[in-house]
This record gives C-alpha cells, sequence and structure tokens, in this order.
C-alpha cells in the first residue's frame, strides 16, 4: 500500500516560502509525475515526503498514517537519486542488499532477494563489481535495484534519467514504466522534461514557483490546460500564442493553437505567412512561420516530408475547435 | 613556451640540487643530534669532535639505567594513543554533524574552535596547574590525556570537517532512505569512505601528541611524564649535558621518525587534501 497525502504541507528557507500551503493525494499505485522547470519546488517536494527535508507547517500521511515527524529511515519508501547516490566502498551485490542488511534480515534471503532482482535488471554479471567499474546506465539500474529489493509502499525518483544520454534515456524510461506495470507500486517521479511526464505518469502534477497549476492525467493536461503556464510547458514543440485582433474575434484575450492543429493548404487560409526554418524529422516537418500578424514565429507540424523552403510563402488554417482561449489573467475559458 | 624551456633546464639539474639542499639543511640538526648522542659529554661541546670522535654507547646505557627511559616511553604511548582516540571519538561525530547538517552556527563554532588554539597557552597556565592540583589530577595519565585530547581537538574537527566534505551529500541522504539510523550512517557509510581521511588525521593528532611539551612537561613529574619530560629533565643547571641529550632525545623521537617516515605518503595526501584535486 502507499496512498500519500499532502496536508497544507508548506516549506520556507528563512524568510523564503519556497512551497506555500500545498494539497495533493496520490493514490496508491499510481505513478505520479511532478514536473515543472527548474527552481519550481519539485524536488523540495519530494524530499519533503521522502522525509530528507523538514516540512515548516502541514502534515504528510502514507497510508493514513501521519508521517512528518518519522526519520526518512522509517517511512518505508525508497528513492532514487538523479546522482545514483550508490556506496562507492560496497560491491553492486552488497550495495543492493545494504537496505535488506539494515532491516537485520537473514543473510540467506537478502542473497534470493538480490538475486532477483539483479536478474529483472540484467546485473547478474556485475554483482561483484565496485560501483565505479560500471557505465551510467548499470549505475542507475544498480539504484533501481536497492530500491526495489525492499518492496517500499512507494518509490520515489529524483531526476533519475538527468545524468543518462538521450538514447538510454528512452530505454530507461520505458524499463521504469514497465516495473510500474509490473509492480503496481506508487511511484513519484520527479523531472523537468515534459516528454518524461507525458510519457510515464498516471497523474500530472505541474509546479510552478512551489504552485500546483494542474493535476491529471497527460491527456487531460494536454487537452485541457488550466492556464497558459501549462498550456506552454506540455506539449512539444509548444503551443502557439498569440494576443489581439485574432484573440478578440474568438472572445478570448489570448488564444493558444498546438502546432498539430494547425493545418498547412494550398491558399485560403485563415493566416498566412512565410516559412522560416524547416525542420525536417522525416515523420514529420516543423515549419517556423514569420510574418502572420500573429506572433514573431508561428510554428506549424505538417505530418510526412514537406518540400518548403526558407522564404516561401504559406497559407494556414487552425482548427478551430482546438484553439484554447485564457483570460487576461491567464485561466482557461470553457 | 618559456615554461617547458625553464622546466627542462631547471627541472633536470636546479631542481634536484635545490630539493637536496633544503632536505639536507632541514636533516642536519636530527643527523647531528644522531651523531652526539655517540659522543661523551666532554667530546660533544668540541667542535674538533664533530665528525672524528669515537663512538660510545654510554649515553644510551646510562638513559636506561638511570633514567628508566622505557617508563617515559610507555607514558608517551598511552597518553598519546589514548588522546587520538578520544579526539577521534568525539571529532568524528561533530565533525559528520557539521559537514551533513550544517546550522547557522556552524561556521562560528569551526573558528571559534581554531580560535583557542591562537590563546597563547602560558597565559592559563597558573589556572591550570591550580586547578589540576586541587582536583588531585596532576602528574595523571587521564590529565595528560584530557589536555592533549582538547588541544588537538580543534585540528582533528577541522580536518575530518574538510574530508567529510567531499563525500556526496546524496550517499548519506541514500543510507537514509536505506533505513540507517545516525550510528549506522557513521559506521557503514561515512568511516569506511572518509578511511583515508580519517587515518590521516590520526596519525597527524598522534603526532602533534607525541611532540607536545609545554603542557606534559608542566602537568607531569613522574607518574605520568612522557618523553618530553625526560629531554627536558637532562637540562641540567649547571650546563647541559649535550651527549645524554641527545641520546635521551633521539631515543624520544625515534620511534615518531619511523612511523612519519612509513606513513609519508599518506601524511602528505593528508595534509594537502582539498588543496589538490
Amino acid at each position: 500500500m502507499g496512498r500519500i497525502v499532502l496536508d497544507n504541507v508548506t516549506k520556507s528557507f528563512g524568510e523564503t516560502q519556497v512551497i506555500p500551503p500545498l494539497n495533493l493525494t496520490i493514490e496508491d499505485g499510481e505513478f505520479a509525475v511532478f514536473v515543472g522547470p527548474s527552481g519550481c519546488g519539485k524536488s523540495t517536494l519530494l524530499r519533503m515526503i521522502a522525509g530528507l527535508e523538514d516540512l515548516t507547517s502541514g502534515n504528510i500521511a502514507i497510508d493514513d498514517k501521519v508521517v512528518t515527524e518519522v526519520p526518512p529511515s522509517k517511512r518505508g519508501l525508497a528513492m532514487v537519486f538523479q546522482s545514483y547516490a550508490l556506496y562507492p566502498h560496497m560491491t553492486v551485490r552488497k550495495n543492493i542488499g545494504f537496505p535488506l542488511r539494515m532491516e537485520k534480515m537473514s543473510q540467506a534471503e537478502i542473497d534470493k532477494r538480490v538475486e532477483t532482482a539483479a536478474k529483472s535488471l540484467n546485473l547478474t554479471d556485475y554483482l561483484d563489481r565496485k560501483p565505479g567499474q560500471l557505465s551510467g546506465g548499470q549505475r542507475q539500474r544498480v539504484a533501481i535495484g536497492r530500491a526495489i529489493v525492499r518492496d517500499p509502499s512507494a518509490f520515489l525518483f529524483d531526476e533519475p534519467l538527468s545524468n543518462l544520454d538521450a538514447a538510454l534515456r528512452v530505454g530507461m524510461r520505458l524499463e521504469i514504466s514497465e516495473m510500474h506495470e509490473r509492480m503496481q507500486t506508487t511511484m513519484i517521479y520527479v523531472t523537468h522534461d515534459q516528454v518524461e511526464a507525458m510519457t510515464m505518469a498516471d497523474k500530472i502534477v505541474v509546479l510552478q514557483a512551489g504552485v500546483i497549476e494542474q493535476v491529471g492525467t497527460p491527456l487531460d493536461l494536454y487537452n485541457k490546460p488550466q492556464n497558459l503556464f501549462v498550456a506552454g510547458f506540455i506539449g512539444s514543440p509548444r503551443m502557439n500564442f498569440t494576443e489581439g485582433e485574432e484573440a478578440r474575434k474568438r472572445g478570448a484575450h489570448t488564444i493558444g493553437i498546438r502546432p498539430e492543429h494547425i493545418d498547412v493548404v494550398a491558399s485560403g487560409g485563415v493566416w498566412n505567412g512565410k516559412v522560416g526554418v524547416a525542420e525536417h524529422l522525416g515523420s514529420d516537418t516543423f515549419l517556423h512561420v514569420h510574418d502572420t500578424g500573429l506572433a514573431e514565429t508561428i510554428t506549424v507540424r505538417a505530418p510526412g516530408e514537406v518540400t518548403m523552403k526558407y522564404g516561401d510563402r504559406i497559407s494556414l488554417a487552425p482548427r478551430e475547435d482546438l484553439i484554447h482561449r485564457f483570460d487576461a489573467q491567464g485561466l482557461r475559458i470553457g | 613556451m618559456a615554461i617547458v624551456a625553464q622546466s627542462s633546464r631547471f627541472g633536470t639539474y636546479g631542481r634536484p640540487v635545490l630539493a637536496w639542499a633544503i632536505g639536507l639543511l632541514f636533516f642536519f640538526p636530527i643527523f647531528w643530534m644522531v651523531l652526539t648522542s655517540f659522543k661523551t659529554d666532554a667530546d660533544a661541546v668540541k667542535p674538533e669532535f664533530l665528525f672524528t670522535f669515537t663512538p660510545t654507547l654510554e649515553n644510551y646505557l646510562n638513559m636506561t639505567a638511570n633514567y628508566d627511559y622505557w617508563r617515559f616511553a610507555t607514558n608517551s604511548v598511552i597518553t598519546s594513543v589514548f588522546a587520538t582516540l578520544f579526539s577521534l571519538v568525539v571529532g568524528i561525530p561533530a565533525a559528520y554533524a557539521m559537514a551533513f547538517n550544517p546550522s547557522r552556527a556552524t561556521k562560528d563554532v569551526l573558528m571559534w574552535m581554531l580560535s583557542t588554539k591562537m590563546l597563547p597557552a602560558a597565559a592559563v597556565l597558573y589556572p591550570m596547574t591550580f586547578l589540576t592540583k586541587s582536583l588531585g589530577l596532576f602528574d595523571t595519565h587521564f590529565l595528560v590525556v584530557l589536555v592533549l585530547c582538547l588541544i588537538n581537538l580543534p585540528i582533528v574537527v577541522w580536518m575530518l570537517f574538510t574530508y567529510f566534505k567531499e563525500i556526496p551529500k546524496d550517499i548519506i541522504e541514500a543510507g537514509k532512505m536505506d533505513g540507517v539510523n545516525t550510528w549506522g550512517e557513521i559506521r557503514e557509510i561515512l568511516i569506511p569512505l572518509a578511511w583515508g581521511g580519517i587515518a590521516s588525521t590520526a596519525l597527524l593528532a598522534f603526532i602533534f601528541c607525541w611532540n607536545e611539551a609545554y603542557w606534559t612537561v608542566r602537568l607531569t613529574t613522574t607518574d605520568a611524564a612522557t618523553l618530553s619530560k625526560l629531554i627536558e629533565g637532562n637540562r641540567a643547571p649547571e650546563g647541559l649535558f649535550f651527549g645524554r641529550l641527545s641520546a635521551v632525545s633521539t631515543a624520544a623521537v625515534g620511534p615518531i621518525v619511523v612511523l612519519g617516515w612509513f606513513c609519508q605518503k599518506q601524511l602528505v595526501k593528508g595534509l594537502t587534501f582539498g588543496a589538490v584535486k
């Protein structure tokens, strides 16, 4: 079990309040992702759940038991750090078995569990090496192994993939997702990468300056961003925004439309402009369009290969039903 | 380019010559002391016998027969070992707390500890003597251990603090998440990771204890007197018996020189830690 409830939690460092009163519930078995720009308080929040950071006020409960004053070692949570934080003086076997040894488990049981964990993470051949002799990806696996052997009530991941190269990151992302499907244990995952958030989460918590901007499923956030910040943060490439005449016409202060919701038409589109840079990805082409009178650049995602080059005239047709409208405060209308 | 050209010529000839010159300069007093320890007191003061003399073991035999060298040596070992151990027992948790759970006062505490080294020892000589005598601690092993331990604590804590700061905080936090309590963090993670640093610190503390003379000479008479006291005791009022004095000094610094020789690498590493990366 691992239902985690944050009740009016705040955090201040001296005079600076980094997390104003915050309420959040993470259901048992859920994969929750805290996402936001750096400095938004997402790591602090995770560390508060872990017990590594004190709360200034409020309470944290795990499975209806208040743990605010409980030290991290007694909360039954496992954490995977960005830096892996392996014990450099111990072999992989000792590293993975360490939390079990601290629980005073019998050596036979420790060995059995370490073997099982190592097998599921493809680490069997490396059990007798020290962390210094492993690659980044293998170190990350050891860190995960050390977390899973304990059967914790929840896993906490603090930007675990940031130190890996791009190819490895995609692989590890899938492995963690699969691990979650298999174990059905609560996971809280902190990242600044909205792609990781979108692909892994059951529930995304978007944070900015310590404040929760929106909580929802990835598609909720994609389809119905509650404000300009979430609209701009979720989705890649970024949503296009414009104010002024086009927005007023649609009864809003600001309107936003995603690059994939704008069609390129031969002629007679709503907006016209000139092609700047065209990025060819093979499956798609991202066109950066200038001189539309809407914004400096409007990004358009055209499916497949589009033969357009710098300076070409282009006509755009937005899908009206997929235009997001926001008021002067930046909040969603409708 | 200039550096390369310079280092090739200076490096080949100049540097070794300079190094040897400095080395000999520093080594000469010790060499002279060892040499003098094999001379009679009469020969010792005569310049013509500086290098040519009839060696004698008289001083050494005299020392063990009349001065009970072994008692002083035993006292030195006991007090240095225990003072070093105690300063580590206090210093490791203190440095751990300051390195990993610093408060706003941590910097001030560190500076304050160092500031105790700035007080001239002579300033507290009278109160210390009076206090230890009235508490019945004068000339006891306990007192010497306590004093040596307290003298060295600031340096021990500072050194350990510097070593511990080098350990990533994440590793300690991973320990907390893995169910380790504070004592476990120190035993399972901190000590194994900082082992080299702790050893260097212990070695240095031991050397400082062994060489300490101001307090060991003044707060002991016989029971807890260390080798420093033995050397001091050979300073006769009617003049110095250089032969005897040299023998005693050689016997006193001998063990520590041998220890230092074997631990050279560790010592240099320990003292330059943080400076070289």
